[in-house]
């Protein structure tokens, strides 16, 4: 177990490039499924908002 | 309509691509994990140790890929920039803008992983060799694409500038791939080629080309997921949108 993490004396460049590439490749569909939830967020209420507006103008004309 | 012939313009339709890339995330993550998975474990466990690089060569299962997937990935950016100008989809241009933060990030890990793999084999961690400074200048058109589209506020015609860009770029990616032949370079020629085949032991070979299939689908599905965002925001005018069952609630 030792010997494996110790990767023949090259544990540094191994785990160093092993490691930024995890770190990475996990960092970044975490990024993208928050980016997805703050997209939902703000298009509901963007639309929610434009379809109160249009009902408002719309009633204000029948008057 | 005529029947006999299918229609592909039908995808490039953000309405019909939304829902697509929304069912195909999950199955092609599935396939991604499993492939990195399985790389990994016979990266690590089943390939033997190098007679010249002892274990340290093992970095090679995440450097190569990741060096093909950032010029890979310029090239698909590079097809939908042209097929943006040309027929002027509108998938086109959201579909560049989703797969640069991914492509930058594997330029960024081939920058990253060659260096910890140059320090103890070349006794460096950089130098300034054909085959490092083009990948540099990758990097660099990658942040430029990013910069230069998030600083024009009209989006379709950020989409048309930055495809410019993209394409001017492009010649870049065979002075990258040949720069090792055409130039005397302290990097190494390529493992594999079309030409010559592979000069690695077979096992080795496989684990590579699993963890490349790995990052291909890795590349696929975090593209698809991060379009998906992209068309909702700019497409949110739009009747399609008002009407799904996720923005509705």
């Amino acid at each position: 177990m030792k010997e494996f993490f110790n990767m023949g004396g090259y544990a540094l460049y191994v785990w160093g490039s092993f490691g930024m590439t995890a770190l990475l490749m996990i960092a970044e569909p975490i990024l993208v499924r928050n980016k997805r939830k703050v997209t939902l967020q703000s298009v509901s209420r963007y639309v929610r908002s434009k379809s109160a507006r249009q009902s408002i103008n719309s009633s204000g004309e029948m008057e | 309509m005529s029947s006999s012939r299918f229609n592909w313009f039908k995808f490039s339709s953000p309405a019909t691509f939304y829902p697509l890339a929304g069912k195909l995330v999950p199955w092609i993550t599935a396939v991604a994990v499993i492939l990195i998975v399985v790389g990994l474990y016979m990266g690590f466990f089943v390939a033997p140790t190098d007679y010249k690089q002892g274990e340290g060569y093992r970095i090679i299962f995440v450097h190569v890929p990741a060096s093909w997937m950032s010029m890979f990935i310029y090239l698909i950016m590079a097809f939908w920039a042209a097929m943006g100008l040309v027929f002027n989809t509108r998938i086109s241009g959201m579909m560049v803008q989703a797969l640069a933060p991914t492509g930058a990030m594997f330029t960024f890990l081939a920058l990253w992983t060659g260096a910890f793999w140059g320090k103890p084999m070349w006794g460096t961690w950089w130098v300034w060799d054909a085959r490092l400074t083009s990948e540099l200048i990758l990097f660099f058109l990658y942040i430029g694409y990013i910069a230069l589209h998030s600083s024009i506020d009209d989006k379709r015609r950020a989409d048309r500038a930055s495809a410019i860009l993209v394409l001017v770029g492009v010649v870049n990616i065979p002075i990258i791939y040949y720069s090792v032949k055409w130039w005397n370079t302290l990097h190494q020629g390529a493992s594999v080629s079309v030409k010559s085949g592979s000069s690695m032991a077979s096992v080795m070979l496989i684990a590579m080309l699993i963890m490349a299939l790995g990052f291909w689908a890795y590349s696929i599905a975090v593209a698809f997921a991060r379009v998906r965002s992209i068309i909702l925001e700019r497409e949110k005018d739009t009747r399609w949108v008002s009407e799904l069952s996720e923005i509705k609630r």
